[in-house]
């Protein structure tokens, strides 16, 4: 490998400091103890991450977040591990198709999906409802879970689950004992990934929630169209920390590279 | 020993993938079917959405020059968007890959690890650095420049925008150059191309099915966008989705908003064709 | 009776025929092997007999049950992947305990089996351990003790040796033999290596294009081969076509006027044949003193013989003499070919 060059690295850094600016400027004005924007040059202060805490939409749309992640990521999870299956393993008429469906949220914008879910709630009578979010945030997910369970699939090594087979396992005993413990990374990883998407997702839920099951992204946009405080940086510096150690652990698990790059 | 799979007992793919098909074509094609059929209903500012069906919608979303302007903006922000990070993204992902670990695994974690953040908290990060008071304008005032109107302009919206496509960018021409042998394009050198010239004519064709998956990713996301222009393009620089959330919770022009959202589909949709066309053209002549 | 027989076994894929019409009795006890080039349906017919492939036509009797369209997990037959197909996520000890498991023995039975095995595979020490902290030969030793801890009618072996390096590979066949030695296990080995057939095995069966060209006991598949293909995959020989010549009572064979003394075979005079002639059978002599004139074109040491390419006018022919300690002659010397008449077989013949 060729060594990169005095202005390959310049450049390399410029990039890096791009990147990193906007999260950098967010959690070091979440520690100021002005009452404006303001880098903390005066002293650090923790009044602004108070403040959140004590604020009650801010603490109820972080329990909604936290709930719907979680139900949105075991479901789909649920859901992408027997398709995953039968779309792997199995040879049936409309499979690719099927295939296709089930990555479809991929390619259409979250936009159009909040629109036309929106359009579903009104029919249905679902708006206001928590479940009926929880299904369009599955519908949103799964397409990484299933991606990851089919590329853990597809590496398996097969014998071993003829090996379980000859030695008198049937299809479910070989499934539970063989089969998923050897794709539990991939699960899990996927399980990860649909939480963190699903926890950070804005533009289809800005036109799904309704008062009482605002999202934390969603109630974050709709305080900084009114107004522009710390308290804001502190949420987004706290959503910052949530995500690096979901990073973390997805890295030390997996190797974050491996599960992102797979993407798209 | 690797047997053929076996063609299904005929109950076993749909006992396993049916509940989840069932699911997706409830929760995907069904909403998608009554948003066009909502584009097609008239609408009455005084009585709401009617039984009557039209293509006034559509007619005035291609014809009205407000959302003329607001569709062009979009593509041309969406295009700009695209340009810079094609332009930032693809030497990146050369300068990563000849990295050495472990700088290569710690920097390739700084550059996609922002996509598990949040965009309204990158949106805001922006904002902040921006903005009258904003970071930027501070060090330009330092230097004694003027302070520059950023926030609220296409310029901060694009700035966003790629800070938040980059990663887009960077991961497919990554995978593509992982695929590369990396002697070509030393036996490029050993045969008496430039740098410069290995790279145009040796690297460069093998990453461009990577670079045109990357650029049409970030043009349609971008062109999607919807916090962004939300909170940096504020309330005079709309794009498409914010147009769309505008028809729909505050003039309650369902069907409108509905029409506009369907051709944002359809544009994306013809993206992702002309893209799977070019990509199957390619291989056809590259394998034969 | 024979304990496992297959009766006109196939599988066909569309027009190919992987496996053509095998038929095999197998005794108990006995230690049989597949031998064969790839895509000669060895393979194929093993995963048959596991029950992994359906046959398109034919029977698989085992003990006089018919097993032809049993399922895998229902036959109760052990086998040895070529991979090993060891369970990554479970130790040495839970691997070899899962086929018992499966058929729920008793813990504290299971416990004592699974430790019986381990010594018998010399791998007491390794119970705990994951299979990724073992060697190659290691994990083959824990996927044989998976198979026969369960004590199976027919032990099966897909290339068990293929994944082993040179010198690991030679001590695993006679450990491999010593192991069915002692359990007594039935067992049916699948091998592209001639060399490992023959060492181990009572029975070797060769298979070209899905079909049995020859079942013999390995001495007289490899003194006696039944064709051409056979004859040089089997071992290394030198193949001579020429003409068959009667001569009153003996025959000889006719090379462009050169003739070489054959015993005698039934055919007809004028008949082309091709002879096969071992390298060890042929004798270097001094120049004039053999049955052929050759210059020795090549010359390899080969540790405990020496292995020659002698250009003679009827080709090149392959001589193996044994390392007697002093130096053979040279490159480009000349030297006679001597052997016994007896050593020249008649591989095949047409006309006939």
């Amino acid at each position: 490998m060729q060594k990169n060059g005095p202005l390959a690295l310049v450049f390399h850094s410029l990039v890096v400091a791009f990147v990193l600016a906007p999260l950098l400027i967010i959690c070091l004005v979440a520690f100021t103890p002005e009452n404006t924007l303001s880098l903390p040059t005066t002293g650090i202060s923790l009044r602004w991450f108070k403040a959140v805490f004590a604020h009650p939409d801010f603490v109820a749309s972080f329990w909604n977040s936290i709930w719907l992640a979680t139900l949105s990521a075991t479901l789909s999870v649920a859901l992408a591990v027997p398709a995953g299956l039968a779309i792997s393993r199995l040879d049936f008429p409309g499979r690719d198709a099927l295939n296709a469906l089930f990555l479809s949220p991929l390619i259409i914008p979250h936009l159009v999906l909040g629109v036309a879910f929106l359009r579903l709630f009104a029919l249905v009578g679902a708006t206001g409802s928590f479940a009926w979010l929880v299904a369009t945030h599955i519908v949103i997910v799964t397409p990484y879970v299933l991606r990851l369970v089919l590329a853990a699939l597809s590496g398996l090594d097969r014998s071993a689950e003829q090996a379980a087979m000859t030695l008198g396992a049937s299809s479910w005993t070989t499934f539970r004992r063989v089969t998923a413990p050897m794709i539990l990374p991939g699960i899990t990883g996927g399980w990860l990934l649909a939480f963190i998407n699903s926890f950070d997702e804005l533009t289809m839920s800005i036109f799904v929630t309704a008062p009482a099951t605002v999202t934390l992204p969603v109630r974050m946009y709709m305080y900084a169209t009114e107004s522009i405080d710390p308290m804001m940086a502190a949420v987004s510096a706290l959503m910052i920390a949530l995500t690096a150690v979901a990073m973390l652990v997805l890295d030390r698990a997996f190797g974050l590279d491996k599960i992102l790059v797979g993407q798209r | 020993m690797t047997p053929r799979p076996p063609s299904s007992r005929a109950l076993t793919p749909w006992l396993l993938a049916g509940p989840g098909a069932l699911f997706f074509a409830g929760m995907i094609l069904l909403p998608l079917a009554l948003t066009v059929i909502l584009s097609f209903r008239a609408y009455d500012h005084a009585t709401g959405i009617k039984d009557t069906y039209t293509l006034a919608h559509y007619i005035a979303v291609v014809t009205d020059e407000y959302y003329l302007g607001i569709f062009w903006r979009t593509l041309r922000i969406a295009a700009l968007t695209t340009l810079i990070c094609a332009i930032l993204g693809a030497p990146e992902a050369y300068i990563l890959a000849r990295m050495r670990n472990p700088w290569r695994s710690v920097f390739l974690l700084v550059i996609i690890g922002p996509l598990l953040v949040s965009v309204v908290v990158r949106a805001f990060g922006w904002s902040m650095l921006l903005g009258s008071q904003g970071l930027v304008n501070q060090a330009l005032q330092l230097v004694g420049l003027p302070s520059a109107r950023l926030l609220y302009t296409e310029t901060a919206i694009v700035i966003a925008l790629v800070h938040v496509m980059l990663p887009f960018m960077v991961i497919p021409i990554w995978t593509a150059l992982q695929k590369l042998d990396p002697m070509v394009e030393a036996a490029a050198w050993s045969l008496g191309a430039s740098r410069f010239a290995a790279l145009r004519r040796v690297v460069l064709p093998q990453v461009s099915l990577g670079m045109l998956s990357g650029c049409l990713i970030v043009f349609g996301l971008s062109a999607s966008a919807f916090a962004i222009p939300g909170l940096l393009g504020g309330r005079r620089l709309k794009m498409a989705a914010t147009l769309v959330y505008d028809e729909y919770l505050h003039e309650l022009n369902w069907p409108l908003g509905a029409a506009i959202a369907i051709i944002v589909l359809v544009a994306n949709l013809l993206i992702m064709l002309a893209y799977n066309r070019m990509v199957e053209t390619r291989a056809r002549r590259m394998l034969g | 009776m024979a304990f496992l027989a297959l009766e006109r076994l196939s599988k066909h894929y569309g027009n190919m025929a992987a496996v053509d019409d095998v038929a095999l009795t197998i005794e108990k006890g006995e230690f049989v092997s597949l031998l064969g080039p790839s895509g000669c349906g060895k393979t194929t017919t093993l995963q048959m007999i596991a029950g992994l492939v359906e046959p398109s036509a034919g029977r698989i009797t085992l003990d006089g049950r018919d097993i032809t369209n049993e399922k895998p997990n229902k036959r109760g037959l052990g086998i040895v992947f070529q991979s090993y197909a060891l369970f990554p996520h479970m130790t040495v000890a839970e691997n070899v305990a899962f086929g018992l498991e499966m058929r729920r023995v008793p813990r504290p039975e299971r416990q004592d089996r699974v430790r019986e095995m381990l010594s018998l595979v010399q791998l007491s020490a390794f119970a705990d351990r994951y299979p990724r902290e073992m060697s190659g030969g290691q994990r083959q030793r824990v996927a044989i003790a998976r198979a026969l801890v369960i004590a199976p009618p027919v032990l099966l072996l897909d290339e068990p040796l293929s994944n082993l390096d040179a010198k690991l590979r030679e001590e695993m066949q006679f450990e491999l033999r010593r192991i069915q030695r002692k359990v007594g296990t039935t067992t049916i080995m699948v091998t592209h290596d001639q060399a490992e057939a023959l060492s181990i095995s009572d029975r070797v069966v060769v298979m070209e294009q899905g079909r049995m060209t020859q079942v013999d006991a390995p001495y007289r598949l490899y003194e006696q081969p039944s064709n051409a293909f056979i004859a040089s995959f089997v071992g290394k020989t030198n193949l001579i076509a020429g003409t068959w010549r009667r001569e009153g009572g003996a025959g000889a064979v006719d090379l462009h006027g050169l003739r070489l003394e054959a015993l005698v075979a039934d055919f007809p005079d004028g008949t082309p044949v091709t002879m096969s002639i071992r390298p060890e059978k042929i004798l270097l002599r001094k120049a004039g003193e053999g049955r052929l004139d050759g210059d020795i074109a090549s010359r390899f040491f080969l540790g405990s013989q020496w292995l020659f390419t002698v250009d003679t006018p009827v080709g090149a022919m392959t001589v193996a003499t044994p390392n007697q300690g002093e130096e053979p002659p040279a490159e480009g010397a000349s030297v006679g070919l001597d052997w016994q008449p007896a050593d020249l077989r008649v591989i095949s013949a047409t006309n006939r």
